[in-house]
């Protein structure tokens, strides 16, 4: 734990955070290249240097996966970016990807000790810039898996969560595959999060790097239907199942007019843009529509990304209507400062109560009423009350519902003896563990719907409960006292 | 990659194409469909499942060309190949057993019928078959209907074979001269499919129809095929395909299904310019 930092910690503190290099909101709301061009080496390493080398570094429980914050800086300060990035892999094995869309200022950078006085150190944009800097100088080496074992386990879903978890169990030698049903890896990361948040090269650059470790991956395999998962134990001949397939189902508000042409699921609207690039159409077949103006309904991360994408579809004003406050937006902070300078009109305190079509029926209003904040409710927000009278029609084209997500029920439907709860969503113990033995489950079906980060710990904690079920059964116990 | 094993063209705009997908042929019941991309930059098309072979690893789809998509997949021959082929998707039809049963397929329709009808005999049923076209060319699969039905009628709009006029027509008399008949089993275009249970309604005959909403991934994780059943909404891929039809929204859907006409002409365009483009290539 010695400290590297050649500066004083006063000298440290004066140091402002550095800030990446972004593109200007006026060109990049017309384009979908990636918004933030990261720090350059120059401010990477001045930002790392900013890193007080903490005694007790709270940046690493901060981390759900707990990366070695501290020491990956003192890497950085050393300019030794691929020391820094295989120190991030060692707990975190997409660090491209988390240095990217991790809501870092809930997590590392929301306990960092230099922020209690100054701005906190920026760990995600260095995270990044390792990443980064690895992959532009093709540095990367695949860690050797010396160990082999002899079981299969299967991974149900490529998304963040079973992409981890595979990893990881790669790692300890044991044969995985990944079953996805869409016909390319990354879940949501795929089709959900845009191009311009993350483009797909990078995405693309860390499913790779997880197929070099020996994972296969099967696409267009709908777990349920193309094969159960009493068939992938029995005739497959798997010995473990982890379950990782997101919470895809979309939630519509159930208002009038929703079956009106032009309204989309954000995961609709999304899909269409992201995973089959509708917006290269017609270069690519699939079509999106969104007109003039457009409504997106919502104050999450999954609203924030429809809105600018519907702007980069060309919609001169792009309408984001949330119920409750600024405050209370769920979406990350920076997304919502992106979405702010690239010009969405937000319709805060707002409620959409209908959805208004024309004779050929098409979308060509949404119907609104105002909304005061009440007492608190059990989320311990303040709950929006509807202002009476207040009514008001927004002319638009298209209307995008980005109001929440369940999980997906195909494989909980013909997996008996696995338990649900709310929402379907799959229960799990300490260990991720369902109430199938042998089966495991993690990320938005275990949660219902979090963040990358947080699938990726479940993914990590599933795949370690895995070996120690997997070795209790072959030493002769039935893998229940593994998660004992 | 899906290989392509075979294919026969089986009337003007119709091909029947065979192809290698185990995993999909093993499980495949009757009702259940793929969702097929042809190639790279394509979209994701659902296609019924008209048939498997278990052994050899294989499915039969029978495709009508009537966009950009399905025009590019008549190009394809045996040795080519899908890049994406998943399934299979939606709920199997229910298959009644020992009873009296009409199926009703208008168009290409008569394809996606033909696996159902086929199950439908083989449970024990008697089977009466209405197969309707718009003419004799466009006529598919009488000998293999035929051989899975009791009973066979055959209508072509124009009257140039068999017996002139609409399947709802045929299948009045049907109903009218076999009271014992339980459930109708209907699959084509959409004003057919209201047509007929439309008619069936008047005679309490439980029918079955199968939406072909405009899907995207087929797994109820985008909600575009979504269709109103009983004043509920469902999602066409996996709470369906097939639904009651004396409860669907028919009008909703069919207005629904005219969503991307305007995008669809573009991409028809275009593709028919890089045909001509390709031809001329060829040519020179
Ligand atoms: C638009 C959007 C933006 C977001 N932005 C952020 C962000 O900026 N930061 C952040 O941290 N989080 C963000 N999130 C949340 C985050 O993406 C999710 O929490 C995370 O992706 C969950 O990972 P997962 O592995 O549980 O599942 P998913 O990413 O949902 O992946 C599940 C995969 O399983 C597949 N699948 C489903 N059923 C089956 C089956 N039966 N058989 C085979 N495969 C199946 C699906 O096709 C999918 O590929 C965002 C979410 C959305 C929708
Ligand atoms: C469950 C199901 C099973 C089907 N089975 C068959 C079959 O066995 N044989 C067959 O020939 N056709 C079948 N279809 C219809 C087939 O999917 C469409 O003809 C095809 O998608 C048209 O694509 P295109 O690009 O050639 O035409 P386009 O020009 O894009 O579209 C023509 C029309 O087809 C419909 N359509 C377009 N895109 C889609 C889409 N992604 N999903 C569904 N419908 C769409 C729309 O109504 C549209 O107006 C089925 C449809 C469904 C929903
Ligand atoms: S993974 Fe996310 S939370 Fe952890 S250190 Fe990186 S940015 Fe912070
Ligand atoms: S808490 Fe902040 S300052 Fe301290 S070691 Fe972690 S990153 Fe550096
Ligand atoms: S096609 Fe997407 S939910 Fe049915």
């Amino acid at each position: 734990m010695s400290a590297i930092n050649p500066l004083k910690p006063s000298e440290r503190m004066k140091i402002p955070r550095q800030a990446s290099i972004e593109q200007e909101a006026v060109v990049r709301a017309h384009n979908f290249e990636e918004v933030s061009w990261g720090l350059d080496e120059a401010r990477a390493l001045l930002e790392s240097t900013r890193c007080l080398e903490c005694k007790d570094p709270v940046c690493i429980p901060g981390c759900p996966v707990n990366v070695d914050i501290r020491s990956f800086l003192q890497l950085v300060m050393q300019k030794d970016y691929v020391g820094a990035v295989n120190k991030i892999r060692e707990t975190n094995y997409l660090p491209a990807i988390c240095g990217r869309v991790c809501p870092q200022e809930e997590q590392c950078e929301a306990v960092c000790t230099m922020g209690k006085k100054h701005p906190s150190i920026a760990i995600g944009k260095l995270e990044r810039f390792v990443a980064d800097y690895e992959i532009q100088h093709d540095l990367f080496v695949a860690p050797v898996v010396t160990e082999h074992r002899d079981e299969k386990v299967a991974i149900v879903g490529a998304g963040p969560s079973g992409l981890t978890c595979a990893a990881e169990l790669a790692k300890m030698g044991y044969k995985v595959t990944i079953f996805e049903a869409l016909h390319a890896a990354g879940g949501v990361l795929r089709y959900g999060i845009p191009e311009f948040r993350l483009p797909r090269k990078i995405l693309d650059v860390e499913v790779n790097r997880i197929k070099a470790l020996g994972v296969e991956i099967y696409t267009n395999f709908l777990v349920g239907r193309t094969a159960t998962i009493d068939e992938l134990f029995g005739e497959w001949g798997f010995s473990a199942i982890f379950l990782g397939t997101g919470a895809g189902t979309p939630t519509f508000m159930g208002i009038p007019g929703e079956s009106l042409s032009g309204v989309y699921s954000a995961n609709e609207f999304l899909t269409r843009v992201n995973l089959m690039k509708a917006y290269r159409f017609p270069e690519y077949d699939t079509p999106v529509h969104v007109g003039n103006e457009v409504a997106v309904i919502g104050g999450g991360n999954t609203a924030m990304d429809a809105v600018r994408t519907a702007k980069r579809l060309g919609a001169d004003k792009a309408y984001l209507i949330y119920r409750r406050s600024r405050d209370e937006m769920p979406a990350r902070l920076e997304e919502i400062h992106h979405a702010e300078e690239e010009g969405i009109e937000f319709h805060l305190l707002t409620n959409p109560t209908r959805i208004v079509g024309d004779a050929n029926n098409w979308v060509c209003g949404i119907e609104c009423l105002r909304m005061e904040l009440g007492e608190p409710d059990e989320s311990g927000r303040r709950k929006p009350i509807p202002v009476k009278g207040s009514e008001f029609v927004l002319p638009v084209q298209a209307v995008v519902e980005a109001v929440g997500q369940s999980p997906n029920p195909i494989v909980q439907s013909t997996t008996p003896g696995l338990n649900t709860g709310k929402k379907g969503i799959v229960v799990v113990d300490d260990v991720q563990m369902t109430s199938r033995p042998g089966v495991f489950a993690g990320g938005d079906l275990a949660r219902g719907g979090a963040t990358v980060i947080l699938a990726m710990r479940d993914g990590k904690i599933a795949a370690d409960a895995i070996h120690k079920y997997l070795e209790q059964k072959r030493t002769g116990g039935n893998g229940q006292a593994a998660t004992a | 990659m899906y290989p392509i094993v075979h294919t026969s063209v089986l009337a003007p705009t119709i091909t029947k194409f065979v192809i290698k997908a185990p995993f999909v042929a093993k499980k495949r019941l009757p009702g259940n469909f793929v969702i097929v991309r042809v190639e790279e930059n394509g979209e994701r098309i659902p296609l019924t499942i008209v048939d498997s072979d278990n052994a050899h690893g294989t499915i039969t789809l029978i495709v009508q060309a009537i966009g950009k998509t399905t025009r590019l997949m008549a190009t394809k021959h045996a040795g080519d190949a899908l890049v994406d082929v998943a399934g299979p998707l939606g709920n199997p039809t229910p298959i009644l057993e020992g009873k009296t049963v009409a199926c009703v397929g208008g168009g290409v329709g008569t394809a996606e019928l033909y696996p159902i009808t086929k199950a439908l005999q083989a449970a024990g049923n008697t089977v009466h078959t209405v197969i309707g076209a718009r003419s004799k060319d466009l006529v598919i699969l009488e000998n293999e209907m035929t051989d899975c039905s009791n009973h066979i009628v055959v209508t072509t709009d124009d009257g140039s074979y068999g017996r002139k006029g609409f399947v709802t027509d045929a299948l009045k008399e049907i109903i009218e001269s076999s009271p014992e008949i339980t459930a109708v089993y209907a699959i084509g275009p959409l004003p057919m499919m209201k047509a007929v249970s439309n008619l069936t309604k008047n005679y309490s005959k439980k029918t079955y129809v199968s939406l072909n909403a405009v899907m995207v991934d087929g797994t109820g994780m985008c909600g575009g095929c979504r269709v109103t059943v009983d004043g509920k909404m469902k999602f066409a891929c996996v709470d369906g395909p097939e639904f009651d039809g004396h409860r669907v929204d028919f009008d909703e859907l069919i207005m629904r299904n005219r969503t991307y006409v305007a995008a669809e002409k573009i991409s028809m365009n275009q593709y028919e310019r890089e045909c001509a483009c390709k031809a001329k290539e060829v040519a020179a």
